[in-house]
C-alpha cells in the first residue's frame, strides 16, 4: 500500500531522571522510502540517537518513555505499540542496526560465527549447520578473507575495521528491510572508513535495504545519502534531498553547520565560522525556536513561539520564522550553497 | 629560510619494548623542522606514531635515539635547571578535556599550576594572570573558581589551552585538541588556536587525523605511516600534488561535504589494513597497500629526500 517503510509522525521521546524530565525527542516527524539512504545529522545531545533507538526499542523503559507519536514500520506495524514480544521478531530479522563502537558492541566470549548464527536460527528457522554456512556466505559477502577459519574465531582476533565489517554481516544475516547505521564509521581510519561506506553503498544495493546513517559528517552524508534530516534539540529543523540541503540550505542552523567544517577542496585563508555557544538543556527547553539564542537572524517571535515546518518543495522543509511571508528577507552567508566550480 | 628553526628532529627514534622480547617501533627515523611562528601538522591513521612523536619531542617519552633540537639545544640532554626552563617553553594540549584536567582542583588552580611550579609569579599578580589567561581563551573571571565537571568539551579545552598559556611558551604541541568536539565546537577551537598565534607569535605542532582540519590550520604538514614520515610539504602542495601513493589516497579517502562532487568523482579505496607495527612488512611500510608497489620496494627502504623544493617523501617512485 505504501511505498514508504517507515513513518514517524510526532514522536516524543523524555527520559526520567532524578533531576527531572529531558525531554530528549521533541517531535520528529519523517519517513523513509523503500531502498533510500536517510541521513540524520545533528550534534551530540540533539536527539538523533535516540529516535533511532525508539525505531528499534532498544531504549529501556524506565528510563525511557514514550510520550507521544507513532511508528509505522512497512505501513503495518506501529512500533511504538508493540509489545516486547512482537519487537523481538521484529528487530534481527526486519530490522538491523550497526553500532558506533564496533569495539564494544560485539560480544567478546562469542565466536564471531555464533554472533551472526544466533539471529538466523531464532528469526529463519535455520538449522545449525545451515545457518553457519549463510554465516560464512555473509562475512564473504562483506569482504573478509578466509571467512571459514574466520567464522570461528573472536571479535578480539580482528582490528576494528574487520568487526565493523563483522556488524554489518549480523545486521545484514536475515536480510531486513531496514538497517539504522548510528555513527558507523566514526571509530574508524578514513581509510577504512571509505572501505566501509563503499561496502554500505554496495550493500544496499544488493539486498534493497532501506537506510537510515546518523552522523555528525556533512562528507559522509555527501557520499551517501539521498536525503537528509537535520536534528537541532531533540526537533527536525530542516529536511530535503542532498542537493537541495547543501545548494539551497534554508535554516541558519544548516548554514551554521556547513560553514563550520573546513572542506579539503578549499583555500585555508577562508576563515572557519563556528555557531557561538552551546545547544539548549533540554530539561528546560526554550519556550520558543531551540536555536533563537545561537542564531544570528534571531528576531522577537523567534524567543516567544517555535516555528512550525515551512515546506518549500516537495522534499524541502524547514522550521525557521525566516521563510514566513511577513520576515524581513535575510541574505544567506555568501560560502553556504552552491559553490563556483 | 636562513633562520635557525625552532625545533629540529633528526633521526628521532621511539622504540617500545613490549615482551618476549619484540620491540615496537612506534617512530622510526622521523627527521623535520619547524620554523619560528609556522603551524606544522602531523596527520596519519591510528597507530602511525604521531602522538608518540609529539610525547617523545616534548620529552614525556625518553627516545632511544636520536635528537630533538630545540633553540639549538638537544631537549633529550637537557638536565636540572635547563630542563626546567625547557619546560616552560614547550607546552602540550591533550586530546581528552575529560581526563587532561583533575576534577580535584579549581579551574584557577589549573591554570596556574605551571605559574607556581616556575615562581613566576604571586597574589594579586597570580590572580590577574588566570583572569587574562580566561578571558584571552573566551572564558568569564568568576570560572576560575569552579571545577571542570562544571563545564562542556569545548570549554574544557579552552582550560587547557588557557593552562599550556600561562607560563608563557614559544611553543605547543596539541595532540588531537579537537577530535574529541562537536563539529561547530570544533571551529570555535581551531579560530582560538589561530587567534592566540597571530597574538603571541606561537609555533604549533598539531597533531590530528582529520586531514581536512590540519590542512586548514597548517602551513606545512607530515604525513606519518606506520612510525615513519613519508611525506613534508606544504598544506597548499600536499592538497595539489601529493607525491606519496599513501597521501593520494588517504586524501581521496576523506568526503567532501559537496554532493555533486562526490558523485562524480574517483577514489583511491585501499585494500587491507595498517599491518601490525609489530612485525612491520621489509622495505617500504606502506607496499603491502600500495597500487604501485614494484619489486624493488620490499627490499630497499625508500630514502626520505627533497623531490622538488620544499617537498619531501619517501617513495621509490621519485
Amino acid at each position: 500500500m505504501s511505498k514508504n517503510i517507515l513513518e514517524v509522525k510526532d514522536l516524543k521521546v523524555s527520559f526520567n531522571t532524578y533531576a527531572g524530565e529531558v525531554q530528549a525527542v521533541r517531535g520528529v516527524s519523517f519517513h523513509l522510502e523503500k531502498g533510500e539512504v536517510l541521513a540524520i545529522v545533528g550534534e551530540s545531545g540533539c536527539g538523533k540517537s535516540v529516535t533511532a533507538q525508539t525505531i528499534m526499542r532498544l531504549i529501556p523503559s524506565p528510563p525511557s518513555v514514550i510520550k507521544g507519536g507513532s511508528v509505522m514500520f512497512d505501513g503495518k506495524v506501529d512500533i511504538t505499540k508493540t509489545s516486547k514480544k512482537e519487537m523481538e521478531k521484529i528487530r534481527g530479522s526486519e530490522m538491523g542496526m550497526i553500532f558506533q563502537d564496533p569495539m564494544t558492541s560485539l560480544n567478546p566470549t562469542m565466536t564471531i560465527g555464533k554472533q551472526i548464527t544466533e539471529g538466523l536460527i531464532k528469526h529463519q528457522g535455520l538449522s545449525r549447520n545451515a545457518a553457519h554456512e549463510r554465516a560464512v556466505e555473509m562475512l564473504r559477502l562483506v569482504g573478509l578473507s578466509n571467512p571459514e577459519g574466520r567464522v570461528n574465531q573472536y571479535p578480539h582476533e580482528f582490528s576494528g575495521g574487520m568487526r565493523q565489517r563483522v556488524m554489518i554481516a549480523i545486521a545484514l544475516a536475515c536480510s531486513p528491510k531496514l538497517l539504522i547505521a548510528d555513527e558507523p564509521t566514526t571509530a574508524l581510519d578514513v581509510t577504512i572508513q571509505a572501505q566501509i561506506i563503499e561496502l554500505m553503498k554496495d550493500l544496499s544495493e544488493k539486498t534493497e535495504a532501506s537506510i537510515i546513517v546518523i552522523t555528525h559528517d556533512l562528507g559522509v552524508v555527501a557520499e551517501m545519502a539521498q536525503r537528509v534530516i537535520v536534528m537541532y534539540a531533540g526537533k527536525v529543523v530542516e529536511q530535503g534531498t542532498v542537493d537541495e540541503l547543501f545548494y539551497d540550505p534554508k535554516h541558519p542552523y544548516t548554514w551554521g553547520l556547513l560553514r563550520s567544517v573546513p572542506r579539503l577542496d578549499q583555500d585555508t585563508d577562508s576563515e572557519l565560522v563556528p555557531i557561538p555557544g552551546t545547544p539548549p538543556d533540554l530539561f528546560s527547553p526554550p519556550k520558543g525556536c531551540a536555536f533563537a539564542a545561537r542564531c544570528p537572524y534571531a528576531m522577537g517571535v523567534c524567543l516567544e513561539i517555535d516555528p512550525d515546518q515551512t515546506p518549500l518543495t516537495d522534499t524541502h522543509s524547514a522550521a525557521c520564522w525566516l521563510l514566513h511571508p511577513d520576515a524581513p528577507p535575510v541574505e544567506r552567508p555568501v560560502e553556504v550553497g552552491r559553490v563556483a566550480q | 629560510m636562513s633562520e635557525q628553526p625552532i625545533l629540529e628532529v633528526r633521526n628521532l627514534q621511539k622504540h617500545f619494548q613490549v615482551g618476549s622480547g619484540k620491540t615496537l617501533k612506534a617512530v622510526d627515523n622521523l627527521n623535520f623542522a619547524i620554523n619560528r611562528g609556522e603551524t606544522f601538522g602531523l596527520v596519519g591513521e591510528s597507530g602511525c606514531g604521531k602522538s608518540t612523536a609529539g610525547r617523545t619531542i616534548i620529552r614525556l617519552y625518553e627516545a632511544t635515539s636520536g635528537e630533538v633540537l630545540f633553540n639549538g639545544e638537544n631537549v633529550h640532554q637537557l638536565k636540572g635547571k635547563k630542563l626546567h626552563d625547557f619546560r616552560r617553553q614547550m607546552q602540550m594540549v591533550f586530546q581528552d578535556p575529560y581526563a587532561s584536567l583533575n576534577p580535584r582542583m579549581t579551574v584557577g588552580n589549573i591554570i596556574a599550576e605551571g605559574v607556581d611550579i616556575h615562581g613566576m609569579y604571586s597574589g594579586a599578580e597570580r590572580k590577574e594572570r588566570v583572569i587574562d589567561l580566561l578571558r584571552a581563551v573566551g572564558l568569564n573571571d568568576e570560572h576560575a573558581n569552579r571545577f571542570p565537571h562544571e563545564f562542556s568539551g569545548g570549554q574544557r579545552q579552552r582550560i587547557g589551552i588557557a593552562r599550556a598559556l600561562a607560563i608563557e611558551p614559544q611553543f605547543i604541541i596539541a595532540d588531537e585538541p579537537i577530535s574529541a568536539l562537536d563539529v561547530s565546537v570544533q571551529a570555535q577551537v581551531v579560530n582560538l588556536f589561530k587567534k592566540l598565534q597571530k597574538e603571541r607569535g606561537l609555533t604549533y605542532l598539531f597533531i590530528a587525523h582529520d586531514l581536512a582540519m590540519v590542512k586548514h590550520i597548517s602551513d606545512r604538514i607530515g604525513v606519518m605511516y606506520l612510525g615513519k614520515l613519508v611525506e613534508v610539504t606544504t598544506s597548499e602542495a600536499l592538497y595539489a600534488k601529493p607525491l606519496h601513493p599513501y597521501t593520494q589516497s588517504l586524501l581521496s579517502a576523506i568526503p567532501i561535504p559537496d554532493p555533486e562532487i562526490e558523485r562524480t568523482r574517483e577514489r583511491i579505496i585501499l585494500q587491507g589494513e595498517i599491518p601490525s607495527p609489530l612485525d612491520p612488512p621489509s622495505g617500504c611500510p606502506f607496499r603491502t597497500r600500495c597500487p604501485h608497489a614494484m619489486s624493488v620496494c620490499a627490499e630497499v627502504m625508500p630514502e626520505f629526500k627533497e623531490v622538488e623544493p620544499n617537498h619531501y617523501t619517501a617513495c621509490h617512485l621519485y
